[in-house]
């Protein structure tokens, strides 16, 4: 059997595909009544090879090559050309992940935590379909690749979303603060949050300010590894998270990640004052503009900062879920105009935070917009895109010009925090001046009266 | 039952040996194979560490590999060693690969076009599970890129290719330490570009292993792309005979080992089949070796031996166990060397983290006496025609040691065992691990498919490298090789370090021969570690003598230097050999009062004086004079002595 030119179904007809071949490749392999799984014979001229038809995938792959997984493990990609003959040696099973079933006993000695999942590499395997790493694991599935776990603490596991991190909204941080809340309230004695790590530190934010005066503590945990592979972070940061959650003596929002290279410790980051730097290490989650709550090995925790809330179960949580999600954050940069916030307002949104240059700046040619954003009540928030230090409008012209222009200064808050933090106060308030008021009082320790010289990253 | 020492003759066409070989060839290519570090080895020392753990993963398949769990369950932390400017975040398992580097892929076709293979359309990369540390992902990248082919002698005929497959190289070991808890690695070598070729298992006869690996290491060379010296080129070979097991051999780093450790390992399979047929005949089955072993550390309390007294002073226990109807065969010898005892102690220490075993065919020996032998045997209730086996260490060490080592003596019953063994240096192999079942691969996502193009192939195909029988044509018009120098030349694995010297210096192409052909042999033979010598170094003496630093005599100490001191150079051997080359006013002068000393002799024998004159010049110039000035220097002197008469 060869490929025939007349048969060429249409490359776009999605809905005909199998396991995402499509074009010649799939009018080839319907012909031969093959599909994936189905162990097959390719030849061609000199070329024979056996092996099982294995899923094409579909971001960006062409509609020519057929993938067989060979008996030594290796896929190939075979052209499919006029000469290809194909012949269905055996029927198949298409691939499947099993994972070994492991029977949960509950161990009344050992404190619960919940665990909920939404998604990202830390619950993700490799999908053949995409061919790229997919959320797929649920969070019971986790506890059994980390058996450790059990011998840590009993387990009340919920897959709450299976999405990428990039996808996390408001809507979805008020449905995980609830969930959340509920958790508390069924009396965990710890919470760990699975996450995708691109918007961690928004997630960590949106939860700090939406469950205040915490009974127990809240992690929000993520990997930089698939855990598909052995090297992955994913078990060392969840037995770390599981570890602050049952056992950390303060009551705190944290992102509990590694805190270096080596699998040596993690870092529990406060939640309104960290945020991913790199884009690919382990250690990319940095503490900035303050110090790391805590410092966790296989062994133990060693608490880093005083004065924490401690740990009680008996304090009643307060659940502020709510969010406005009008809100934007907008950077400025050499040579921009207004031309963004002029398009936002004129979109309706109800507040802005500005990520400006240096002390807090923007150039002359987004006055006008901020003004017009003044006149409309729309409350502006300026950060710093420096990210390490503390803005101040009084030092230049322009900052004195901003904060005329009424222009609230974000002190050292995070552009993402100070994002969150408007977005979690509109929702509580349209007042101007309760907006303005809350968004330069320190709540839930966003915002620090003091830059400390340990704070900032060795430059050499 | 085999007990003499002496090498039987074996007709390797009646035990039905089959061989199977799999090549893998550093490349010397500017990159690594999927970032854009540099591929050379380092000894200064590291500027950065990393400490990390390995667990097993699920196969895209399901199964959680068998190898893969093996090393698991010894639970292993590895500490990884790398240079801030020449290892990236790529090895370090901290940034997604790059892309297949080109360079490497080049050179992966052009072997394929060489060996006849079929040339795969589309290249996937995979991720193989390996998890004992020497890749920090826990895998290695690899990807198969032709199939079929083959490599033909005229003494042996053909042997069949099965895969050529591009490959990442794993990171080098440096050491473990004493607990065997950790293992230390250098990144450098992770990454760099390995060509795998593997053969169907074709080879029936150890020589020809040997002759078919020389064949494919020619041609590897013939690419000149590949790198040379110690480690740049290793192969695993898989051996079995009929009714035996299938045996891989991995790392052996000379190709002259591998006729020996075929050989080797056909004795090893030969001598277990028949420990098979030894037991079944005293009636022995598997169940007889089950059960916990006996503390018995009160009978050696005040036993001279030193290993366990020191194991006493640790704390440690002495456990025993009975071995039914084993007497006499745990000390029977399976390769040269190696008894079946010592196959068991590799069980032992493998799971078992302990530093061996002692049993009773081997005993009284290393100060365990007659005495404490009565004390153990009483103890253990021994009886006639069994043996003991006795384990030192931590309990639960102990114990796993004793589990590995019952359940190695069951699998006697089977016959061979698969698995895979390490090559020693002398050709024989020790246990290593079980075979890894073939469910270790899965997709590597990061790395997108490479699409070999037309474009491409017709670029490589118009570029293969020019075959042997032309090169030797041309080495006879070019270089004026004899035709007999010539064949040696093309058919020798220095082949490319010939035409490197040649392409880059001005020196006569019979010296560079008669050097990478006799002396090597010659110095290899004296003991001196040729391995060890870098193509740099090669290089550098042909430099000097193309900038005539030093005469040609010199080679031969300047090679032997430079492979016993790796870390120097050629300035530093000329210095320390003292091998400054000599202003000709020196020679003339030494010449001139020898020529006055000697007057009785040349005047006897006139012009035939030069024999013995000249044997007293070049014990005082070798290799810091050329012999010929030396020679000329000295028939003019004479001439001039005979002629002022």
């Amino acid at each position: 059997m060869s490929p025939n030119k007349e048969e060429k179904v249409n490359a776009d007809d999605d809905t005909t595909e199998i396991a995402g071949y499509r074009g010649q490749a799939l009018s080839f392999i319907r012909k031969a009544k093959v599909n994936d799984g189905d162990l097959i014979r390719l030849r061609k001229k000199n070329f024979v090879a056996e092996g099982i038809l294995i899923p094409r995938a579909e971001i960006g792959a062409d509609d020519q090559h057929l993938i067989i997984k060979m008996g030594n493990g290796y896929n190939i990609g075979v052209r499919v050309e006029r000469g290809l003959e194909i012949e269905k040696i055996q029927e198949g099973m298409p691939p499947h992940v099993e994972i070994p079933s492991r029977k949960l006993i509950k161990n009344t000695k050992l404190p619960t935590v919940g665990i909920i999942s939404t998604g990202g590499t830390i619950a993700s395997r490799v999908d053949y379909k995409t061919g790229a790493v997919m959320a797929a694991l649920s969070a019971h599935d986790l506890y059994n690749v980390v058996p450790e776990l059990g011998e840590l603490v009993n387990i009340r596991a919920e897959v709450l979303f299976s999405i990428f991190s990039e996808n996390m909204d408001f809507e979805h941080l008020s449905k995980l603060a609830r969930t959340v809340a509920s958790h508390i309230k069924d009396g965990d004695d710890g919470i760990v949050i699975a996450h995708g790590t691109d918007t961690l530190h928004y997630s960590s934010a949106a939860l700090a300010f939406a469950l205040q005066n915490l009974p127990v503590p809240i992690c929000l945990v993520g990997s930089q590894r698939s855990s598909d592979r052995p090297s992955s972070d994913a078990p060392m940061n969840l037995l770390a998270a599981a570890r602050v959650a049952a056992y950390a003596p303060f009551a705190a929002v944290t992102v509990v990640m590694h805190g270096e290279s080596s699998d040596t410790f993690a870092l529990a980051h406060p939640a309104t004052k960290v945020r991913k730097c790199h884009t690919s290490r382990r250690d990319a989650f940095r503490t900035v503009n303050a110090s790391p709550l805590a410092m966790i090995t296989s062994k133990e925790i060693k608490v880093l900062e005083k004065n924490l809330l401690p740990r009680d179960k008996k304090r009643e949580l307060v659940i502020k879920p709510r969010f406005d999600k009008n809100v934007a954050l907008v950077k400025t940069y050499a040579g921009a105009t207004g031309d963004l916030l002029d398009s936002l307002i004129d979109k309706g949104y109800h507040g802005i935070v500005i990520e400006g240059t240096g002390l807090g700046h923007t150039p002359h040619t987004m006055y006008p917009a901020i003004r017009r954003a003044q006149e409309l009540h729309i409350p502006i928030v300026m950060t710093s895109q420096c990210l390490w230090g503390r803005i101040n409008m009084r030092v230049y012209r322009t900052g004195v010009e901003l904060v005329n222009m009424g222009v609230i200064p974000g002190q050292d808050m995070l552009p993402s925090v100070a994002y969150v933090k408007l977005a979690w106060v509109l929702g509580q308030t349209r007042d101007p001046s309760k907006i303005r008021s809350l968004m330069t009082t320190n709540l839930v320790g966003e915002i620090s009266d003091q830059t400390r010289t340990s704070q900032f990253f060795p430059g050499v | 039952m085999q007990k003499n020492k002496n090498k039987r003759e074996i007709d390797y066409q009646k035990v039905g040996l089959k061989v199977g070989l799999e090549l893998h060839q550093q490349l010397d290519t500017k990159a690594k194979l999927f970032c854009n570090c540099p591929t050379k080895l380092r000894e200064d020392p590291a500027d950065l560490e990393l400490l990390r753990e390995l667990r097993p993963t699920q196969s895209e398949l399901g199964q959680i590999d068998r190898a893969a769990l093996f090393e698991f369950q010894k639970n292993l932390k590895f500490l990884y060693e790398g240079y801030d400017d020449t290892v990236c975040l790529v090895e370090q398992d901290e940034e997604p690969p790059h892309k297949l580097d080109e360079e490497a892929l080049r050179v992966t076709l052009t072997m394929t076009c060489l060996l006849q293979s079929n040339i795969i359309d589309e290249i996937h990369v995979m991720r193989k599970i390996v998890i004992d540390g020497s890749n920090t992902g826990g895998f290695q990248r690899t990807c198969i890129v032709g199939l079929g082919g083959f490599v033909e002698d005229p003494r042996f005929g053909r042997v069949g290719i099965q895969t050529i497959a591009l490959e990442e190289d794993a990171a080098r070991k440096l050491d473990t330490d004493k607990k065997m808890e950790l293992i230390r690695y250098r990144l450098d070598r992770l990454g760099v570009p390995l060509i795998e070729i593997a053969t169907a298992p074709d080879i029936h006869d150890p020589e020809m292993g040997r002759v078919v690996a020389e064949k494919i290491g020619l041609l590897l060379r013939s690419t000149r792309r590949v790198k040379r010296g110690q480690g740049t080129i290793r192969q695993d070979l898989n051996i079995s005979i009929r009714d035996g097991g299938l045996t891989e051999v991995k790392g052996v780093q000379r190709l002259d080992l591998i006729e020996r450790i075929i050989e080797y390992e056909v004795e090893r399979q030969i001598n277990l089949l028949e420990i098979k047929k030894e037991l079944e005949k005293r009636g022995a089955k598997p169940s007889l070796f089950e059960g916990k072993p006996t503390d018995v550390t009160d009978v050696f309390l005040e036993s001279k031996s030193k290993i366990l007294q020191l194991e006493i002073q640790k704390k440690a226990r002495i456990m025993a166990q009975v071995f039914p109807k084993m007497a006499g065969i745990i000390g029977v010898q399976l390769q040269p060397g190696r008894r079946l005892g010592t196959e068991l102690a590799d069980y032992a220490r493998a799971y078992g983290r302990v530093s061996g075993l002692f049993h009773t065919d081997e005993l009284p020996n290393y100060g365990i006496t007659k005495s404490d032998l009565v004390r153990l045997h009483k103890k253990m209730k021994k009886q006639n025609g069994d043996a003991i086996i006795i384990i030192a260490g931590k309990a639960d060490n102990v114990e796993k040691a004793f589990l590995a080592v019952q359940q190695r003596v069951r699998q006697l019953f089977k016959g061979v065992p698969s698995e895979t063994r390490a090559a020693n240096e002398d050709g024989t192999t020790k246990y290593m691990r079980p075979r890894p079942g073939s469910a270790r691969m899965y997709p590597e996502t990061d790395v997108a498919p490479t699409i070999v193009s037309k474009a491409l192939l017709k670029e490589i195909v118009n570029s293969l490298p020019e075959s042997l029988e032309v090169k030797r044509h041309r080495f006879i018009q070019e270089y004026k090789l004899s035709k007999q120098v010539a064949s040696q030349m093309v058919n020798s694995l220095q082949l490319d370090l010939f035409e490197d010297i040649m392409e880059r210096y001005r020196v006569p192409a019979s010296i560079v021969a008669a050097t990478l052909l006799e002396t090597w042999k010659s110095l290899r033979r004296e003991g001196i570690p040729m391995d060890e010598l870098t193509s740099e170094s090669v290089l550098s003496v042909f430099e000097g003598l193309s900038d005539q630093k030093f005469a040609k005599e010199a080679i031969p100490d300047l090679l032997s230097f430079l492979a016993r001191h790796p870390d120097k150079t050629i300035n530093n051997a000329i210095t320390e050999l003292r091998l400054e080359s000599i202003d000709l006013s020196v020679v003339e002068s030494f010449i001139e009062s020898l020529v006055k000393k000697n007057a009785d002799l040349i005047h006897k024998r006139k012009l035939n004086a030069i024999g013995p004159l000249m044997g007293d010049a070049m014990r005082e110039f070798q290799g810091k004079v050329d012999g010929k000035i030396v020679n000329k220097i000295l028939v003019a002197a004479i001439k001039a002595r005979l002629a002022s008469k």
